[in-house]
């Protein structure tokens, strides 16, 4: 009963304290702040040295967080955005709202060389299809699975992240053959899901073989559950990248307490807490390393990513051939 | 009649034009912040033709598969009939990412229904694709359907069936004297009830859906928000479902829709023919296995998870609970003020108000959610508005239903004791006080009941809304799930489910309890 | 004294007209085949049907227009004369006041008028644990309660056996005396009118005739009166 009661009381001496202090609005997507996510840890970390009350406001996912800022426009609360991904980037620039970081110098532990002036990374990971030890001969490449019996849940790519970015991963390893995948996937497919939850969840269920999800998420299952079972089954072609990124908003009035959040997110501190909570890996790597378990994963040999600024015409390109293929 | 209805009819010219500014404005408003003039593509016409299509399969399979049922419930009498008979009222009320979650259990490919195929080498069957979607509405629906049959065959004096028997009529002159007009009457405006339901569906369609192809117009919606961020499209794919729903109401409206909310379900007909015994009985048995085992799975795997609920969760649960019954509160006030109107104002007055209370099925809460986060935005935190709009969305959504429970309720009180009143002078709150609120005790707890249920398991418009600290409980389970705590989630699963049940029992019983004849 | 001048009430197709004068005191029976147009006529004096012609006036003041709780008038109707939720006591304080507590004096005065119609101890009853012929004495007494001059009733006794039904018109001829009231009551039953004393308006072929002396209307009834009660 103590630890329900504690946050009230937290609730009310907060307030009263903090009065003068500055508050840092950071806009995220919904996980980030959940009592499992590395948002609340992330909070106690930065309050810690700013001086300032940080307030998280969660929207969804990425997309959703996007689409919230571009309809609050120029008049937004924000200080900093927590979130969008390689996939988002070039809309988002295009909003006009972010703030040049500076942070050019700094080394990044990614697998490509990363240069954007708007946006800084704080973690990554790759796509990759996620399987129960005891699936016999797991298919090597889109073209094995294809040809295969092995059933898989995907997610759609209008409504999820890994969905579009699993469209991605078709569009970039096949090029104008990523159609042809498709059609061969489609008697793969159990369902096509809103969201990553709904998709993992009948995953794991049983519901079926495979789903698409992160090469991280066995760690999960390792270090959260101590149950090894679960594996990420290495694709011939390389593997589709997903980098999370922040960014500060140009007009906030705290623009150097944002800058610090960045710079802080960078930090070891908030790199070390990422891995377990968020489930990516960090993307500058902490001192003491990845957490015990991180080490069985698999490491594709190929990162796939398109370039930011083409993205916007090769999503609507492949969202097409998706929506043929799957519509026959 | 006509002395002394003009103020509550003018209350109720509000409380419709309430909801149609809320309607209509937000989608203005959406629109108003389109960047671009927008068109419906291939995409959205194959929404709009699926949307459809699954609408009208479920709507009839629902209704078919009541006829026998309520027929069944109607003239058989047995031990836990009543329990049955409120059994019948859970799947209409659950959270839909629940029950879903619960038919997966059993029809999904690792259910139960396909081990016990399996055991038999029989082959699976698959619950993904398009006729997934219509099993999980004919889940939601059946019992509703059922609801209106059932009610419709009470009503038919037990005398007509005993004279029936005396003159020696066998089951088809039965059928045809007095079961046929009965559900010729009942069945249209069931089936387009459910209809217009089914128009609007967004998870079920998401999770069973299986793809592009089982793409309905509410989910292009959310797809032309999030993906393409095309405003102008939403807007215009928003004026589309209301136009149908539209259609679809003034029909219903034209066919009268049938009492099903009211109370008197645990009557049974004294008529009861010793042929068809064993037909109705594996009816009752199929339809109660069907619509009880998937709640009976939840909660099996939810169970062990529940103690162990994050404080979190518990605090989510208690502003769902706190939005419920804000929302069923506002639902009762608008849907009272507009039942008292449409009793009272002339006919074509009295069907616009209907009309306008019924297009809050048709609205998408998405579109709301987003015109109203436009058209707040400038003036007030997001995060304030979170709990309020949700529990005023609700009470919109529910509104349909609420009033089918309402005004027939209000009809029937006002016809016998309407003129006692006149010369008694009760009007305005002297009316409602004596009169109107211990009267529609029943009907009121019902459609309170209903708007706190539908707005527990919500997701809809908190989502736009909603900070770190103002989650309910359904947004609560989706942290869970996206969280990979997917044990914990169950278990959230299984809370929402009880809360809901709960929070509908205790209204539903609160207007029974103490009703006088 | 109440008048109706040349009032013409039309339903659809069908038309009723009356034009007479009833005095104030007096305790008059309406008597007509069914279909003919009593009740019509009642809720029409009531305020509860609009006229489509002419005017009613009680005692001098045209109360055409007025609403049926500004008219001199309470209805005892067929039935639904009770709420059924609310207790003897409650049903007939309405009659008094519409407070959520009425006052000492007026609950003082239905526990007087309970044991004046013989139901005393049964207040807090509700209408559902009475006897038919309870539940019209309930009636009957919120109605006189109502502190109105005229008194309409409409077959509020149809449902009562015999007995039952001439000792509750003995009840209310004795009510109505008391307290100075006129009163109108439908019947079909020749007895009723008797009992009732007085006079009667015969309803017939569209028309509410004058009241005529009872006694003598039924010796010498006019043939539509004659046809009416088989004679």
């Amino acid at each position: 009963m103590l630890h329900s009661i504690l946050p009230l009381l937290g609730l009310l001496a907060v307030p009263a304290a903090a009065q003068d202090a500055p508050v840092l609005e950071v806009y995220t997507y919904d996980s980030f702040v959940s009592d499992w996510g590395p948002g609340p840890a992330l909070e106690t970390a930065f309050e810690e040295s700013c001086a300032c009350d940080l307030r998280f406001t969660a929207a969804g996912d990425g997309a959703e967080l996007l689409a919230r800022l571009r309809l609050e426009g120029a008049r937004t609360e924000a200080d900093v955005v927590v979130g969008l991904d390689t996939s988002l980037i070039a809309m988002a620039a295009e909003t006009g709202l972010f703030a040049q970081h500076g942070f050019e110098g700094r080394a990044w532990d990614l697998p490509i060389a990363w240069q954007d002036d708007l946006f800084v990374p704080f973690d990554w990971g790759y796509f990759a299809f996620i399987h129960d030890r005891s699936l016999e001969t797991p298919p090597a490449s889109f073209e094995e699975l294809a040809e295969s019996d092995v059933s898989i849940l995907i997610q759609d790519p209008r409504s999820s992240t890994p969905g579009l970015g699993l469209l991605l991963w078709v569009k970039a390893a096949y090029g104008d053959g990523a159609e042809a995948i498709w059609e061969g996937l489609s008697d793969n497919i159990v369902t096509i899901t809103k969201g990553w939850s709904e998709a993992y969840g009948l995953f794991l269920d049983g519901e079926a073989d495979m789903v698409l999800s992160y090469t991280t998420s066995p760690a999960y299952h390792i270090i959260a559950e101590n149950d090894d079972s679960k594996m990420a089954a290495p694709f011939e072609e390389g593997h589709y990248l997903q980098i999370e990124v922040a960014g500060a908003i140009a007009s906030s009035d705290e623009l150097d307490l944002a800058m610090e959040f960045l710079d802080f997110l960078t930090s070891d501190r908030a790199q070390s807490v990422l891995p377990t909570t968020n489930w990516m890996y960090p993307a500058r790597l902490p001192e003491a390393g990845l957490p015990e378990g991180f080490e069985t994963l698999i490491a594709p040999e190929t990162a796939l990513i398109f370039p930011a600024g083409e993205l916007p015409e090769i999503r609507s390109m492949a969202l097409d051939e998706w929506l043929t293929a799957l519509s026959r | 009649m006509a002395y002394g209805a003009q103020p509550l009819i003018r209350l109720g010219q509000i409380a419709a034009g309430l909801v149609v500014l809320l309607i209509a404005g937000t989608i203005l408003a959406v629109a108003w912040r389109a960047e671009a003039s927008a068109r419906l593509g291939a995409a959205d016409w194959a929404a709009i033709r699926f949307t459809l299509w699954q609408a009208a399969w479920s709507a009839i399979l629902s209704v078919a598969l009541a006829i026998p049922l309520a027929r069944a419930l109607a003239r058989r009498r047995f031990p836990g009939r009543s329990a049955v008979v409120t059994i019948l009222g859970a799947p209409f009320i659950l959270p839909v990412i629940v029950a879903v979650l619960g038919l997966l259990a059993i029809f999904g490919r690792n259910g139960l229904l396909n081990a016990g195929l399996g055991a038999l080498g029989l082959p699976e069957v698959t619950i993904y694709g398009a006729w997934g979607v219509v099993l999980a509405h004919v889940f939601f629906n059946l019992p509703l359907a059922t609801r209106f049959l059932l009610q419709a065959w009470l009503s038919v004096p037990s005398e007509r069936f005993r004279l029936a028997a005396s003159l020696g009529f066998g089951p088809a002159a039965t059928f045809r004297i007095i079961e046929w007009p009965l559900l010729r009457a009942t069945v249209p405006g069931a089936a387009l009830v459910i209809f217009l339901i089914c128009t609007t569906s967004f998870a079920v369609a998401l999770t069973l859906g299986g793809g592009p192809s089982a793409t309905t117009i509410e989910l292009a919606i959310y797809q032309a928000f999030r993906f393409d961020f095309d405003l102008g499209r939403a807007a215009l794919l928003a004026l589309v479902q209301l136009g149908v729903t539209t259609v679809a109401g003034l029909l219903v409206l034209g066919v009268a829709v049938p009492d099903a909310m009211g109370g008197g379900l645990d009557r049974e007909v004294a008529y009861r023919p010793a042929r068809g015994r064993f037909l109705d009985g594996l009816m009752i048995l199929l339809a109660t296995v069907f619509l009880v085992t998937p709640i009976g799975a939840l909660a099996v795997s939810g169970v062990a998870a529940l103690p162990g609920l994050p404080a979190e969760v518990w605090w989510a649960a208690m502003r769902s609970i706190a939005t419920a019954l804000g929302s069923a509160l506002l639902c009762l006030v608008l849907s009272l003020s507009i039942a008292l109107a449409v009793v009272r104002a002339r006919r074509g007055v009295a069907r616009l108000l209907d009309l306008a209370g019924l297009l809050g099925i048709a609205a998408s809460p998405l579109v709301i959610g987003t015109g109203l986060f436009i058209l707040t935005f400038p003036w007030i935190a997001p995060s304030r508005l979170a709990l309020p709009l949700t529990g005023l969305v609700n009470a919109i959504m529910a509104m349909p239903f609420a009033l089918r429970a309402l005004i027939p309720a209000v009809a029937r009180v006002e016809a016998d004791y309407g003129k006692l009143a006149d010369n008694l002078g009760l009007r305005g709150g002297a009316r409602l006080r004596i009169l109107i609120l211990p009267r529609l005790r029943r009907p009121i707890g019902f459609s309170a009941g209903l708007a706190a249920a539908l707005s527990m398991g919500d997701l809809g418009v908190v989502a736009l809304f909603a900070d770190a600290g103002s989650a309910t409980l359904p947004l609560q389970l989706y942290r869970l799930m996206g969280a990979y705590r997917m044990e914990a989630a169950s278990g959230a699963a299984l809370l929402l489910l009880g809360l809901s049940l709960c929070i509908f029992w205790v209204f539903d019983r609160g207007g029974r309890v103490d009703a006088d004849a | 004294m109440l008048t109706l001048d040349a009032v013409e009430i039309a339903r659809g197709a069908f038309c009723l007209r009356a034009d007479f004068v009833i005095p104030g005191g007096a305790l008059v029976a309406l008597i007509g085949a069914s279909g003919a147009g009593k009740s019509t006529l009642l809720e029409a004096i009531g305020g509860f049907v609009p006229i489509s012609g002419g005017s009613i006036y009680w005692s001098g003041a045209d109360i055409t227009r007025e609403p049926p709780d500004r008219r001199p008038v309470a209805t005892l109707f067929q039935d639904n004369n009770l709420f059924p939720h609310l207790t003897v006591s409650a049903n007939m304080a309405l009659g008094l006041t519409l407070r959520r507590r009425p006052s000492a004096a007026d609950r003082k005065q239905v526990t007087e008028m309970l044991e004046r119609v013989g139901l005393d101890g049964l207040g807090d009853r509700k209408p559902g644990a009475l006897s038919g012929g309870q539940r019209s004495r309930v009636a009957l007494a919120r109605a006189v309660l109502q502190n109105r001059p005229l008194l309409l009733l409409d077959e509020p006794f149809a449902a009562l056996g015999p007995a039952l039904k001439a000792e509750m018109i003995g009840l209310v001829v004795g009510l109505a005396r008391e307290r100075g009231k006129t009163l109108m009551m439908i019947t079909h039953d020749p007895q009723d009118a008797h009992l009732l004393g007085d006079q009667t308006i015969l309803i017939a072929d569209g028309r509410a005739e004058e009241p005529a002396d009872t006694k003598r209307l039924f010796s010498a009834p006019p043939p539509s009166l004659a046809s009416y009660l088989g004679t």
